[in-house]
């Protein structure tokens, strides 16, 4: 087939248009920020203090943190899923919800005297959360895969690793209101992990399933 | 890259989602004509058909069109897809040239089979079911019109369109896999 065949053919199927990328994220959003809250309201739910715990500075940090995770990655993988698009800025962005991390666990560490540090680190359910943050993320990060393949990431693996990024501080969120454990040690320990294992996970869907 | 084309060639695509057919077909050829030049400049050694990379370039452009904003400039968004469909068929190549040398090593066969080389979309609508290849080519190659096409096949318009648009997805993500 000549490159002019082809282009007469493309050009008879100009009418079928599909949704704006830009679009079918908010929607992908939407819909993932829905599942995500099914599962953790059919499963664990928020602890029955949350109301006083609103209250305390460091039970609304956590919420600081995994939105902060949520909303730049949601940027980055926007730009990622669009061929051309700068990513620099999105890119830089990212630091911000560590470096939050860093400067609670430091002032913690202040706040704390050192014999408390342990307790805090293991916290009373490091493996709640490390199964519910996995468990409520997979639904979301398997609907952002999906929009990386409706995309065109020119770095399928990076788009998947952030997509991960994104599902992990969406669930990370639910996952606070239930949480006793608000210490930020407890925070920049397991969240971490249970967050990192998705984003393992979304760089191995990217690789292997975002394919275009 | 020039200020000019970039100016046409937005405006052309802006004119062809807001529904403009012409516009549409004036911007393929000029996106296939800047390919072509970005992809031979590109391959400098054999082994990669340069026009086997402008066509997957173009459907991909065609099937990924709604990753395009607006109001961004266009030629950023062609170039990066082009780039990442040729780096694509470079490692396809690495591939199959590394088949190739282990047939050789095990059996001597004759180095002219390594050559024939058909086009990669004809296989990819080769592997199409016969009622979106009847389609398909009868646009294409016979240049048919999509009232043309239902005639001929019996069937309605809209059938026509919809196995146009489900068979080029089709090669689009078949493109260059088919092989081997």
């Amino acid at each position: 087939m000549r490159t002019e065949d082809l282009i007469k053919a493309l050009d008879a199927d100009a009418r079928d248009e599909a949704m704006p990328m830009g679009k079918a994220w908010w929607l992908a959003v939407g819909v993932a920020m829905v599942i995500a809250a099914a599962v953790f309201f059919a499963t664990i739910g928020p602890r029955p203090d949350i109301m006083p715990a609103m209250h305390t500075m460091r039970f609304m940090s956590k919420f600081v943190f995994t939105l902060t995770l949520a909303v730049s990655a949601f940027a980055l993988i926007r730009a990622l899923s669009m061929p051309g698009a700068s990513t620099r800025r999105a890119m830089a962005r990212m630091i911000a919800a560590p470096l939050l991390v860093v400067l609670a666990v430091v002032l913690e560490l202040f706040v704390v005297p050192e014999a408390d540090w342990g307790k805090r680190l293991i916290g009373s359910n490091m493996m709640i959360c490390m199964s519910f943050i996995p468990l409520i993320g997979i639904g979301p990060l398997a609907i952002f895969l999906g929009m990386l393949r409706y995309g065109a990431p020119t770095r399928p693996v990076l788009a998947g690793a952030v997509a991960g990024l994104l599902a992990g501080g969406l669930a990370a969120t639910f996952y606070a209101a239930h949480c006793f454990d608000d210490s930020p040690l407890f925070v920049a320990t397991w969240y971490t992990v249970a967050i990192a294992f998705l984003t393992a996970l979304g760089a191995l869907g990217g690789r292997f399933f975002v394919r275009w | 890259m020039t200020g000019k084309d970039e100016a046409e060639l937005s405006r052309l695509l802006r004119a062809a989602i807001a529904g403009d057919e012409r516009a549409y077909a004036d911007f393929l050829h000029g996106i296939a004509a800047l390919v072509r030049g970005f992809v031979r400049r590109k391959i400098v050694q054999g082994g990669v058909d340069p026009e086997d990379v402008v066509q997957e370039t173009l459907l991909a452009i065609h099937v990924k069109r709604h990753t395009w904003r607006p109001d961004a400039p266009v030629l950023p968004w062609v170039y990066a897809i082009a780039r990442f469909k040729l780096i694509d068929a470079f490692r396809r190549r690495g591939r199959r040239i590394e088949v190739e040398i282990d047939e050789i090593a095990e059996t001597f066969a004759e180095p002219e089979t390594e050559t024939v080389s058909e086009r990669d979309i004809n296989r990819a609508l080769d592997g199409l079911p016969p009622s979106q290849r009847s389609v398909v080519s009868l646009i294409s190659v016979d240049g048919q019109s999509i009232g043309e096409t239902a005639a001929k096949l019996g069937i309605s318009e809209t059938a026509v369109r919809v196995s146009l648009h489900r068979g080029l997805a089709a090669i689009a993500k078949r493109f260059g896999r088919t092989a081997t």
